[in-house]
């Protein structure tokens, strides 16, 4: 029997990630788990002089679809501006992770848009604070 | 030992399909319990016949009401074996019944330089209202450690039970590993400090014979929605004296005897503690839980569930990359926790929902216990009354699906 939900294009970016690392001074970064099931992403992204994305770098460690849906979005947001980013709708990312998710899944699904919105909002950083 | 394919039959929902075309194999009864007719009809039957509010009415209802509601008290004080119905106190839930105990006991006998004795394996329950109590008061929390394989180790118990200590609560059953602790041995050692004693059977009444004369806990919990009954009910049970010392809960009605503007006066046990209207369906929907239980025997209940563990035990270690935790067999309630290499815990549990097999994914309230061992979730099969060989089978060929998905 197929997974309607773990479809090849999820399970592809589970084993070979797209963008993930981290980059050396990132103008903006930011880090968030989902205490329910442990799941923790971190994303550091670099602007140009036009304020658009120039790199992107994530990490953590959870589940194939919060996992999955951190390599798409990066993906996604690369050469956009800072005002794209902040205004990047959650449909946008659940359309291209393309798979039917229950409502729990949702949740893994946009913990990386959550911690992508923190940063280009300009929360302070948990990780950076934690450090101090 | 009874035969299960007839206690399936008593259980409507395990005739529902999870998907369409595809039968539920419900394996997470550690976090609720399905419900027998008996119950549903049980509580059906109040509603539709004599529902009334308890000890208020001079009105038959009210009466028929009453009686029902006491009745079950006292066959769920029989079940347990409590000396007396007056020492079983109904809470919402094991949870409300810790926060009972830490207000009630805890604000009153607790104070800075004392210490709280806990386990390292305590469910969220009975470590978080104790934090708090800790913090208000200034008192210590201490633990027992446990060890790699899930059994407490009690090398340094005699260290840890000091005359400092003033409570020692700890779970007779983990719900993640499993572990059947040594709950007798623990309270005597407890007690020859003079420390108090709470147990958490939540994951004990459930599953196996618990006779409080014999254990003699001063305190023990338990939730009814995971022993067949409906949620929203628990019980409390407390030795008689430190029951009677304690000071009210909650203030509110049917808890008192006598109120002026100025002050009031407490009712007698279990009373005392059961302010306002109570939740009159769901002790009448455990009373009926309990006589479905001992109908079958607590004997056979557990002698049921030591086989399913066993098989799904050695049925597990043959999916290549799955590690269960917890202790062996011998000392292992029906649950099994684990983790499967490459796979995480709420992938597995998503994967498995598509072949219609329900488990639960996570820290199972246990965040302490996963720390320790350097994990952040785990996966859980729990096992209960009406669980199969070939529902067992099932979960094994689900895991291999996983597996394959996932390209393990």
């Amino acid at each position: 029997m197929d997974s309607s939900v773990y479809r090849e294009q999820i399970i592809d970016l589970y084993e070979s990630p797209l963008n993930f690392g981290e980059l050396e001074h990132p103008d903006f970064s930011y880090e968030e788990d989902n205490p329910l099931c442990g799941d923790v992403i971190r994303i550091e992204v670099k602007l140009d002089e036009n304020n658009r994305v120039a790199e992107v770098g994530w990490s953590g460690d959870g589940c194939a679809i919060s996992q999955a849906s951190a390599s798409l979005l990066t993906e996604e947001i690369k050469g956009k501006t800072l005002d794209e980013v902040k205004a990047f709708d959650k449909d946008e990312l659940l359309a291209l992770i393309g798979v039917p998710l229950s409502m729990a899944r949702v949740k893994c699904a946009l913990l990386s848009l959550k911690v992508l919105k923190a940063g280009a909002y300009g929360l302070p950083d948990p990780s950076v604070m934690r450090d101090q | 030992m009874y035969d299960v394919n007839k206690v399936r039959t008593d259980f409507p929902i395990l005739s529902v399909e999870a998907h369409p075309g595809v039968p539920l194999v419900y394996l997470d009864s550690a976090a609720s319990s399905q419900k027998p007719a008996a119950v549903i009809d049980a509580m059906n039957a109040y509603y539709r016949g004599y529902n009334a509010n308890v000890h208020r009415g001079i009105h038959r209802l009210s009466e028929d009401a009453t009686n029902a509601y006491e009745g079950a008290r006292q066959r769920i004080s029989k079940f347990i074996n409590s000396p007396d119905p007056c020492q079983v106190i109904f809470v919402r839930n094991a949870t409300e019944a810790f926060n009972l105990v830490a207000y009630s006991w805890g604000r009153t006998n607790i104070s800075a330089g004392d210490e709280i004795l806990l386990t390292e394996m305590e469910h969220h329950a009975n470590l978080v209202p104790w934090q708090l109590l800790a913090e208000e008061t200034g008192a210590t929390l201490r633990f027992v450690p446990f060890l790699e394989d899930g059994t407490l180790d009690l090398s340094d118990l005699s260290n840890l039970l000091n005359e400092r200590t003033k409570l020692f609560s700890f779970t007779a059953v983990s719900n993640v590993f499993g572990t059947i602790n040594p709950a007798k041995q623990l309270i005597e050692a407890a007690r020859e400090v003079g420390a108090v004693t709470m147990v958490d059977a939540a994951q004990a009444v459930p599953h196996m014979p618990v006779d409080v004369q014999e254990l003699d806990p001063d305190f023990l919990a338990f939730s009814s929605h995971k022993m067949c009954g409906p949620t929203g009910i628990g019980v409390l049970y407390g030795g008689r004296d430190l029951l009677e010392e304690m000071p009210p809960f909650m203030g509110g009605g049917d808890m008192i005897r006598r109120v002026t503007l100025e002050g009031s006066t407490w009712n007698d046990l279990p009373w005392k503690f059961e302010a306002g209207t109570p939740s009159i369906a769901e002790v009448i929907g455990l009373g009926a839980a309990v006589d479905y239980l001992s109908q079958l025997g607590m004997d056979q209940v557990l002698e049921h569930e030591q086989f399913i563990t066993n098989y799904a035990l050695e049925a597990l270690s043959e999916v290549k990359g799955l590690k269960v935790i917890g202790p062996a067999p011998s000392q292992k309630g029906g649950v099994a926790a684990f983790t499967l290499e490459g796979a995480h815990p709420h992938d597995i549990a998503e994967l498995l929902d598509e072949s219609g097999i329900a488990v639960r994914a996570g820290h199972h309230c246990a965040m302490p216990l996963h720390h320790k061992l350097g994990l952040t979730a785990t996966a859980r099969a729990s096992f209960y009354i009406h669980t199969t060989t070939e529902e067992v089978d099932k979960l094994v060929q689900g895991l291999n699906r996983v597996r394959q998905v996932f390209r393990l």
